[in-house]
């Protein structure tokens, strides 16, 4: 189960930076939001892999599973979930203005106007 | 156990929910209840640093449960000290947002002004790790609405980065948390500090990776080359009072390098040490000498406050990564130089934009205001520039006097001091350009007057500029209080107590159990 865990985040972390890189509005969100993925289980696997263990103090139990993580777990998935629809509400914003969807500073070629703004 | 020292939080966050509900379409009101709001603010704030000053640690438990099971706010003199310095930046940069208009240029500046402060003011207060995360999630969440508050796609497209790239550190944060709460099994401030210190010498990978992620974390917030990409656009893009605002949300994370670094991740502790003489400190040096040369270069009045922030944040940090007590307490005079000239600097900006219709550094029609704006952008040049007599000159000696006993020293002062010209050169460039061949260019015929700025804007500036001068003339008694703070913060076993020992629910068990 470790090397199972272990490479799903793995592999959700390096697809998620390998979207990250691609500078495009679309293929940055999809990448944070693989990135979240990959964060959310690891912090779960923060309190460590355990199958089937009650969080809460029982009588006649010695493995529990840590509930701390999974509290955390929770908020961040809360706001990580928020947060994306801000930026694709914003990203989607500055593409129907722009027409274009380049998340880095584009040059104009225009001196007058460095950096193209306003 | 008092409840004052929640109110900071607390209030903003009634506040602003009031101001959406009950005043949406009313501007007065909501200036109104703003105003009101920012002034309690900064007298709950000047009343906790006043009970701060004398080292008493104020301990508030969320819901009466004990550390660390339960969330604490700490108040010491650094977290006071800080809190109050950002109710009195809002008040001056709240009066200038209603003074030039700003706040009407879009919908619900004032609610998303409030919830900003709510999450600076909880983010200097807490002392949990995760509850940091969260306070900045919610004032980041509050400063993208901020950001792109009136709108336009210059500053959407800014937006757009600086949201992706606070997105990207927030997560990285989550990946440090997660790390070191496998590492030691708490995320409480005082409790780690005691946890980290038990880990095998053999053990250590763990929480070196975890005290390396969360030193990235701190940097991208406070803009540490090179990772302060998102600085420029962003805060040039932002109305104006909001990139005041930012001024202090760099120093949210330089507050907490010194917070986490001093207390949790000791320069003493076998397992970090190194972090801040070989990677802090050579960053903070290209960071000073890449912000300076940035404002030499930069061809927009906004651009170049924007590098001057990087610039002056890298003399903070070049102070902080020495780790001394001396740094320590010469860095946090800067910092409060530094918000202030910062904030000040963005407010001159807009007023140059008021009166001219642009910020091109290119030969124009003479400024609306012409004289008045040109004697503040003068008198805050030489505050950011650090010339005598104001304040900057004294922190640079400060950090410079600091530095002496670093190996680096040498490349310190080099930098320090050859950044300092650069950084005049840049900015006599610019307000000779602005306010001085203006002159000699007629202007055109048929050009219709632009409008003066509002005597409100002028007062706020003023105002941030007689607290500059205060902070000049009262720096002997600002720097001992900052000496017996870094002394306080390199001997955190009071503060740790106040926390750990705190009975609170929990802290004995019960009966049944």
């Amino acid at each position: 189960m470790e090397l199972l865990v272990a490479s799903a985040i793995g592999i959700m972390t390096a697809g998620g930076i390998y979207l990250l890189l691609r500078l495009r509005t679309f293929p940055v969100i999809l990448g944070i939001s693989l990135l979240t993925y990959a964060v959310n289980v690891f912090l779960f696997t923060a309190g460590r892999l355990t199958t089937s263990a009650p969080p809460i103090l029982r009588d006649g139990i010695d493995v529990y599973a840590d509930p701390l993580p999974q509290a955390l777990v929770l908020t961040a998935i809360v706001i990580s979930f928020g947060m994306t629809a801000v930026v694709v509400m914003i990203g989607l914003g500055a593409f129907l203005g722009s027409d274009d969807d380049h998340v880095n500073d584009q040059p104009t070629g225009d001196d007058t106007e460095p950096e193209g703004r306003s | 156990m008092t409840h004052w020292l929640l109110a900071p939080v607390i209030l903003p966050a009634l506040v602003a929910p009031f101001i959406v509900l009950a005043a949406r379409y009313n501007i007065g009101i909501q200036r109104v209840l703003s105003l009101a709001g920012v002034v309690a603010l900064v007298v709950l704030t000047a009343g906790l640093a006043w009970q701060s000053a004398d080292g008493t640690v104020t301990l508030y438990q969320m819901g009466d449960w004990a550390a660390p099971f339960g969330i604490v706010l700490v108040g010491d003199r650094l977290s006071t000290m800080m809190v109050l310095l950002t109710s009195v930046l809002a008040l001056f940069v709240l009066l200038y947002a209603v003074g030039s208009g700003w706040d009407n240029r879009g919908r619900h500046f004032h609610a998303l002004f409030q919830f900003q402060l709510m999450g600076i003011m909880g983010a200097f207060l807490t002392g949990d790790l995760f509850n940091l995360f969260v306070f900045f999630e919610v004032l980041l969440i509050a400063s993208y609405g901020l950001m792109i508050h009136a709108g336009g796609n210059a500053r959407l497209k800014a937006g757009v980065q600086y949201v992706l790239f606070n997105l990207i550190g927030s997560t990285l944060f989550l990946f440090a948390l997660g790390s070191i709460l496998a590492e030691t099994g708490t995320l409480n401030m005082a409790d780690l500090a005691q946890r980290v210190t038990l880990i095998d010498a053999e053990a250590t990978v763990g929480i070196r990776v975890a005290a390396v992620l969360l030193l990235m974390v701190f940097a991208i917030k406070a803009a540490l080359v090179p990772l302060h990409f998102w600085l420029p656009s962003s805060y040039a893009e932002a109305p104006a009072p909001v990139a005041a605002l930012f001024a202090i949300m760099t120093k949210v994370g330089a507050y907490a390098i010194i917070r986490v670094y001093t207390m949790v991740f000791p320069p003493d502790l076998a397992a970090t040490s190194g972090l801040f003489d070989v990677w802090l400190l050579p960053a903070a040096i290209v960071s000073l000498a890449i912000g300076m040369t940035g404002v030499l270069a930069a061809k927009k009045l906004d651009r170049l406050v924007a590098f001057s922030v990087i610039g002056s944040m890298g003399m903070v940090m070049i102070s902080i990564a020495l780790f001394t007590p001396t740094g320590i307490a010469a860095a946090l005079y800067y910092i409060v130089h530094s918000t202030l000239a910062g904030a000040t600097l963005f407010l001159i900006s807009d007023l140059v934009r008021t009166g001219r219709g642009n910020l091109d550094l290119t030969a124009q029609p003479t400024v609306s205001g012409n004289a008045l704006t040109a004697a503040m952008f003068f008198a805050a040049a030489i505050a950011m520039a650090g010339l005598p007599p104001l304040s900057g000159f004294l922190g640079k000696l400060l950090v410079l006097d600091a530095s002496y006993d670093s190996p680096l020293m040498v490349w310190i002062w080099v930098v320090v001091l050859s950044s300092s010209l650069i950084s005049i050169l840049g900015f006599a460039r610019a307000g000779s350009i602005l306010f001085w061949k203006a002159h000699s260019v007629k202007r055109a015929e048929d050009a219709k007057p632009l409008p003066q700025p509002t005597a409100l804007a002028y007062v706020s500036v003023g105002g941030l500029l007689t607290l500059l001068v205060a902070h000049t003339v009262f720096a002997g008694q600002v720097h001992a209080y900052t000496t017996t703070m870094a002394a306080g913060l390199f001997a955190p076993e009071p503060y740790i107590e106040t926390v750990m020992d705190t009975p609170g629910k929990l802290s004995t068990p019960a009966e049944e159990y």
